[in-house]
């Protein structure tokens, strides 16, 4: 197919050769964007994964409303591999415009099921086809001529369904699923799903080289995608004030907020005790979060790269006037509008020193599941006890596909709302200064507008102030008051996640990510060690650096830097924070809007090592 | 006026108990003279009159001269000197945040005009409780003399030279974005934008008030029609403008049709007194041909011109409760675990 790689990541072997493969490939779902597909595909994966059988899913799809080319991946891997992959053995050809290449795509020995009104040329001898009557099927279906072209999506669920043995009672709970029980649909569905496989089963055909079998390994666990988890996150995290602005691939995170703060955010009298204010821009909705993080409330936006961009002035005054808030950046690819539905993390050294003057801000980099749903509570209590914006850099990859993971864990330590002085306090203190470091720590304390007291109020402002927040020219109140700063950011070091890591004594390689592509690199390190290369790895989970990733990098002869950008972001970022180290480090960067996969990340290695 | 002397002592305080330097703000920064620095006095004796309490109250401003004069008046509340242009949505996060607070927010014609232009529009849709007080000098001070979108066509700089484009009339914009509180004032008519000022503060709503504000350094000169001067000569007021507060009784009796009484969302009223025309500002189709019709004949009027009170501020189409959501305890904030386990189990 014409955006993924055509050499392909498996096994090469004639067809007859080849003994049957269980739980160890992949297929893509071709189809035209906006025909409903997403439900077959979510009907497949949730079956699969119900089977007990580790399954990603991966979405590849077009900036487009409708009508334009999309694919969807699965992957099933027995070991819980479950990183993107280069290439598939089952092609589902259900759109005529991509056919011909995405047969091609197949490597030898694969199969490809199609829809018998694509004319398709099957010159080729290496592939088992499965050609459908996918229109007939879906007409005796019984379906609205409105509905036609939805369910049709459904005759290769069924044909799946019997090639590769998913079992059906799955398929019909993951279709109750989808669609919340309600039986008009399910029943619609499901009878094309029947239909197609008793046709593949009747018309007796070839058997599948590729089956699944029922496994253990999901058992307990739950499968969402990084926005979800995020909001989910945010929702524990007592979010009071949502502002957003819509942008691919971050809006998802707050359709989430919107479908789970009104069930568990209401008063006693049914009120919302949250709110939602669809923006006019990335400004204003950053704006808002800054206003109500300044007035007491937990805010937060959501966005992605040029969301991001708009965002910097209002994230230069927030690290300066010192004022809480969460912003989730959904990283897509850039520069400019880039490719809005693809993945990269090309916003880590943008977003770290986002604003103007010196500005280093705290950024969270989840890379799985339960990730996001921890750094969605604790990114409001860090920006609560550090004053000052907090990012949270997930990606498309994380935020739209869907993972497994296990059931998430309740915040184990109450809220931190930070240094925030009461009027019981301020009757004892008498006074406060806004912006002295009484505790050493770098955090001044503050007092909400509204508070009863005399002495509670102060001005705040992104211009040069003094300890007690009055407007101040002078150069040694500048000074200090940036070196304080430098201190809270030192503080923020202590404070922010610890990354995770596995180290090796004999190792004297390391691999250093972050993010989504930590399932590739767990993978191209399993592939190293059969190579009788042994390897550590760290997964970084926040900025700033914390002392941990020194002593691991001092402890490695070189450590490759992985990740999914086109300048090697953080490669350059660790380079600058460990002059002393900077020869250690080797990057490992990659930008073409796909998901790292192992297969790049061992070769790079293995070239460099030669 | 609304005050009582404590026992024992001569000095005037309020309804609450302040004294009129309770409502002090720092020494003013500005040029001595400039328009700002009275309409920062009215302020004062504006909360002072209504015996606002400060702590309830928040300054807002974005940046310019007109946006550092916060800093001047009400040091006991709290303030926030945001970004150029962009305190509209910091008003609109912080009176979510707390619906309790009282915002008062100082811009100017550049901050409201030009780079807040979309943050202005979109907060009066969205009818954020506030007053909106845009002190308008047609000229951008702090970087010595550049014309403003509200600067008047055929006007001339020193520096900046022929201004060739019409004028934006932020009252007008503010009508047509749905506001229902759009005043128009002079500096130098200290009375008109005292009274102003206290409907402003009393309207239940975003209430906007354009005071025309020389800039005596930049815009102040014979041929401005921003300058004092030009404003002493021309204003035209399309009435004279009392409030009174709710509990002060109206004693004086007026010939019918030479008075017309608006009342407010919480009890006070305001008595408009007919002068040269005929004006009914409840009226937006007329506040539109009012402006328009300025414009043509190169008149600068001045008062009340549109007020109507029916719709809905943000906080109470969001439904909020009266409870502040900063206010909110750990455990309105954070669901039980069980909740957790409920959620989990979907996603099995």
């Amino acid at each position: 197919m014409s955006t993924v790689d055509v050499q392909a990541d498996v096994q090469h072997s004639a067809v007859a050769e080849r003994p049957t493969v269980v739980n160890d490939f992949s297929f893509v779902a071709a189809t035209v964007n906006g025909s409903g597909s997403q439900t077959a595909n979510s009907v497949l994966i949730r079956a699969i994964f119900k089977m007990g059988i580790p399954v990603n899913g991966k979405n590849l799809f077009p900036s487009n409303i409708s009508g334009l080319p999309t694919w969807y991946t699965i992957r099933i891997n027995k070991d819980g591999y479950i990183a993107r992959r280069e290439g598939t053995e089952i092609v589902v050809a259900f759109n005529k415009n991509t056919a011909a290449a995405d047969l091609a795509g197949l490597p030898e020995g694969g199969v490809c099921v199609y829809a018998d009104d694509i004319p398709l040329d099957r010159a080729r001898t290496d592939v088992t086809y499965y050609a459908l009557p996918a229109k007939e099927l879906v007409k005796q279906s019984g379906a609205d001529v409105k509905l036609r072209d939805y369910v049709a999506n459904m005759v290769y669920v069924g044909a799946l369904a019997e090639l590769l043995g998913i079992d059906r009672d799955e398929i019909k709970a993951a279709l109750t699923f989808h669609f919340q029980g309600k039986t008009k649909p399910i029943n619609l569905n499901y009878g094309v799903v029947e239909a197609a496989a008793e046709w593949v089963r009747a018309n007796n055909h070839a058997p599948c080289p590729f089956r699944v079998e029922a496994m253990a390994k999901t058992t307990g666990q739950i499968m969402i995608d990084g926005n979800t988890a995020g909001a989910l996150g945010a929702v524990f995290g007592g979010v009071s004030l949502v502002s957003w602005y819509p942008i691919t691939p971050s809006t998802s995170l707050v359709d989430a907020l919107n479908e789970y703060l009104p069930e568990f955010r209401h008063d006693a009298d049914g009120a919302p005790t949250y709110t939602v204010v669809q923006a006019e821009d990335e400004l204003a909705a950053i704006g808002m979060v800054m206003g109500a993080g300044w007035a007491g409330a937990r805010a937060m936006t959501a966005t992605s790269g040029p969301g991001i961009s708009l965002m910097s002035e209002f994230a230069g005054l927030g690290y300066f006037a010192e004022i809480p808030g969460v912003i989730w950046d959904i990283q897509r690819m850039g520069p400019s509008t880039g490719l809005p539905t693809r993945v990269s993390q090309g916003d880590v050294l943008s977003t770290y020193f986002l604003g103007h003057g010196d500005t280093r801000h705290v950024c969270l980099l989840p890379g799985t599941m339960a990730d996001c749903f921890e750094f969605g509570y604790l990114a409001f209590d860090l920006a609560e006890r550090l004053q000052t914006p907090v990012f949270v850099l997930s990606d498309l990859d994380l935020g739209m596909n869907s993972w497994l993971s296990e059931p998430f864990t309740y915040p184990q330590e109450p809220m931190d709302r930070g240094k925030v002085l009461s009027v019981e306090d301020l009757k004892r203190l008498g006074s406060f200064q806004r912006y002295a470091d009484v505790d050493g720590d770098g955090i001044g304390y503050r007092t909400l507008p509204g508070t009863d007291h005399p002495a509670a109020a102060y001005f705040t402002r992104g211009t040069g102030h003094n300890a007690n927040a009055i407007y101040s020219e002078r150069p040694d109140d500048w000074q200090g008051n940036m070196e304080r700063l430098d201190r809270k950011h030192e503080t923020a070091r202590r404070l922010v996640p610890k990354p995770v890591i596995d180290q090796h004594a004999a190792a004297k390689l390391a691999i250093l990510g972050f993010g989504s592509s930590d399932g590739a690199i767990q993978e191209a390190r399993d592939r190293l060690t059969t190579q009788g290369v042994a390897t550590s790895s760290l997964r970084l989970r926040a900025l700033p650096l914390t002392d941990e990733v020194r002593d691991f990098v001092a402890a490695h002869e070189r450590v490759y830097v992985v990740e999914l950008n086109q300048d090697g972001q953080m490669y350059r970022l660790l380079c600058m924070e460990y002059p002393e180290l900077a020869t250690k480090f080797i990057s490992i960067a990659h930008c073409d809007g796909l998901p790292l996969t192992a297969r790049f990340i061992t070769e790079q290695i293995q070239q460099r090592e030669g | 006026m609304a005050t009582a002397a404590k026992p024992g002592d001569n000095r005037k305080i309020n309804l609450i108990g302040l004294e009129r330097t309770d409502y002090k703000g720092n020494v003013s920064t500005l040029c001595a003279g400039c328009g700002h620095d009275s309409i920062s006095a009215q302020i004062m004796t504006a909360a002072f009159d209504l015996s606002l309490k400060p702590h309830t109250i928040i300054k807002m401003s974005g940046i310019g001269c007109s946006s550092k004069s916060p800093a001047y008046f009400l040091s006991r509340s709290h303030g926030f000197n945001a970004l150029h242009g962009r305190m509209p949505s910091v008003v609109t996060g912080a009176t979510l945040a707390n619906r309790s607070l009282e915002a008062i927010a100082v811009s100017g014609d550049g901050d409201t005009g030009s780079i807040g232009f979309s943050q202005y529009k979109h907060l009066l849709r969205r009818n954020v409780p506030m007053v909106y007080i845009i002190e308008n000098n047609g000229v951008y001070g702090l970087t010595k003399g550049q014309f403003s979108a509200t600067a008047d066509q055929g006007q001339k700089l020193k520096y900046a030279g022929l201004n060739e484009l019409p004028p934006i009339d932020l009252c007008a914009e503010a009508i047509l974005s749905g506001c229902g509180f759009v005043a128009r004032s002079f500096s130098g008519d200290a009375k008109q934008v005292r009274e102003l000022l206290k409907a402003a503060m009393s309207y239940h709503g975003t209430a906007v008030v354009d005071i025309i504000s020389p800039c005596v350094t930049f815009n102040n000169h014979d041929e401005s029609t921003k300058s004092y001067a030009y404003g002493k000569a021309h204003e035209e007021p399309i009435h004279d403008i009392t409030f009174i507060k709710q509990y002060e009784e109206i004693t004086v009796d007026y010939e019918p049709g030479t008075v017309q009484v608006v009342k407010m969302h919480d009890g006070p009223t305001i008595r408009l007194k007919k002068l040269d025309r005929d004006y009914d500002p409840t009226s937006k189709m007329a506040a539109l041909q009012l402006l328009e019709g300025a414009h043509e004949k190169q008149e600068f009027v001045t008062g009340l011109l549109y007020i109507n009170e029916g719709r809905p501020t943000l906080p109470e189409l969001q439904h909020l409760p009266s409870t502040p959501l900063a206010k909110l305890s750990p455990d309105q904030l954070r669901p039980g675990e069980d909740k957790l386990r409920e959620i989990m189990a979907t996603f099995m």
